[in-house]
C-alpha cells in the first residue's frame, strides 16, 4: 500500500526548497534511455547501407510505421508535427512500459500529464492561428456571439481532458498494482501479478499512448484546417 | 459523534458513488465497440480507418469514467475536506 509520490532530496538553492521527487527521477532515467538510443542511432547512422539489416531494419521499421500513423492521421500537410509525436510517443510509451521494472511511471503524477497536455494546448492555438487567422478567432463566436463562454470553457476544458485521461489510466495501474502487491502472500508475488502487468502496464499503456497522440493530432489539424469545428 | 469521522465516512461514500459512473462509461463503450464490429463485418476493407475512428470514440467515451476515478481518488488520498475542517473548526 505505498503509491504515494516519494520524495527523494530536498535540495537549498538560496534559500528555496527545491524537491527531487520521485518522477523527476524516473523521468531523467528515461530521458537519458532516449538520449543514449538517440546517440547510438545517430553514430550508427553513417554506416547505414541501401540495403538495411539487423538494427538499421529495427529503426527504419520504427520510423516508418510511426510516419505512415501520422500520415493517416493527418495527411501530407501536416507531417512535420510527427517530429514531436514521435517524441511524445516514445516517452509516454517508455515511462509506461518502466512500470513492468518497478518504476513509477512519470505519467502517473499529474504534472507530467498535464505538461505535454499543455503543448497540445498550445500547439492546437497556435497552428489554428498561422493556419487560419481570424476565422480560427471567429469560431469562438459560433454561432452567436454569446456561445463565446461555452466555446471557450469547451476549449479551456481539451488540456486537462487530455491529462486527466493518460494521468487516471497510469494512476489507476499504479494503485491496482500496489494493493494486488500488498494483497497477496509474498511467495505468489512472482507468479499472479503477471497477467496484471500485462493489462495495466503493457495493454493500458500503448492503448492510452496511442490514444494520446491521435487526441492531439486530431485536435490540431481540425483546428488548423477549415470547415471542420 | 466527532465531526472529522463523519467527513471521513462521508467522502468515502462519495468515492463509491463517483465510481458509480463506470456504468454508463462501460455501456457507452459497448454500443461504439459493437458498432464498430457491425461496421467492420459490413465492409471489410475499410476495417483500418474504422479501427482508428473507434479508438477515438472509446477514448471521448472514457472520459467521464476518467472524471468518476478522479473524484473518487481524490475523495480517497487527498481530500480536501478535512485541511479544511482543521483549519475552521479545531481553532
Amino acid at each position: 500500500m505505498d503509491f504515494n509520490i516519494k520524495n527523494l532530496w530536498v535540495l537549498d538553492i538560496a534559500g528555496v526548497e527545491v524537491w527531487i521527487t520521485e518522477t523527476m527521477m524516473n523521468t531523467w532515467i528515461i530521458m537519458l534511455l532516449l538520449t543514449m538510443l538517440a546517440v547510438i542511432v545517430r553514430v550508427k547512422l553513417r554506416t547505414f547501407k541501401q540495403v538495411p539489416t539487423g538494427f538499421q531494419n529495427a529503426i527504419e521499421a520504427i520510423i516508418e510505421s510511426f510516419d505512415n500513423f501520422v500520415h493517416n492521421t493527418v495527411g501530407d500537410k501536416f507531417m512535420y508535427l510527427g517530429n514531436w509525436f514521435f517524441m511524445v510517443f516514445t516517452f509516454v510509451l517508455i515511462s509506461s512500459l518502466g512500470g513492468l521494472f518497478g518504476l513509477r511511471p512519470p505519467t502517473a503524477d499529474w504534472t507530467t500529464a498535464f505538461a505535454l497536455a499543455l503543448v497540445t494546448f498550445g500547439m492546437i492555438q497556435v497552428m489554428g492561428i498561422i493556419h487560419r487567422k481570424g476565422k480560427y478567432l471567429k469560431s469562438f463566436f459560433e454561432p452567436y456571439v454569446i456561445f463565446f463562454p461555452l466555446n471557450f470553457i469547451g476549449e479551456l476544458a481539451r488540456p486537462i481532458s487530455l491529462s486527466f485521461r493518460l494521468f487516471g489510466n497510469a494512476l489507476a495501474g499504479v494503485i491496482f498494482m500496489s494493493l494486488i502487491y500488498g494483497l497477496i502472500p509474498i511467495y505468489l508475488r512472482f507468479a499472479l501479478p503477471a497477467a496484471l502487468h500485462f493489462y495495466f502496464d503493457l495493454f493500458s499503456g500503448v492503448l492510452q499512448t496511442y490514444i494520446f497522440c491521435v487526441l492531439s493530432l486530431t485536435f490540431i489539424s481540425s483546428a488548423s484546417s477549415a470547415g471542420a469545428p | 459523534m466527532d465531526p472529522l469521522a463523519i467527513i471521513i465516512a462521508f467522502s468515502q461514500l462519495a468515492a463509491a458513488i463517483a465510481l458509480l459512473n463506470g456504468v454508463n462509461t462501460a455501456i457507452g463503450q459497448g454500443n461504439v465497440a459493437s458498432t464498430a464490429i457491425q461496421a467492420i463485418a459490413r465492409q471489410p476493407e475499410v476495417s483500418g480507418s474504422i479501427q482508428s475512428t473507434m479508438f477515438i470514440g472509446l477514448a471521448m467515451a472514457e472520459t467521464s469514467g476518467i472524471y468518476g476515478l478522479l473524484i473518487s481518488i481524490l475523495m480517497l488520498f487527498a481530500n480536501p475536506l478535512i485541511p479544511l475542517y482543521l483549519q475552521y473548526a479545531v481553532r
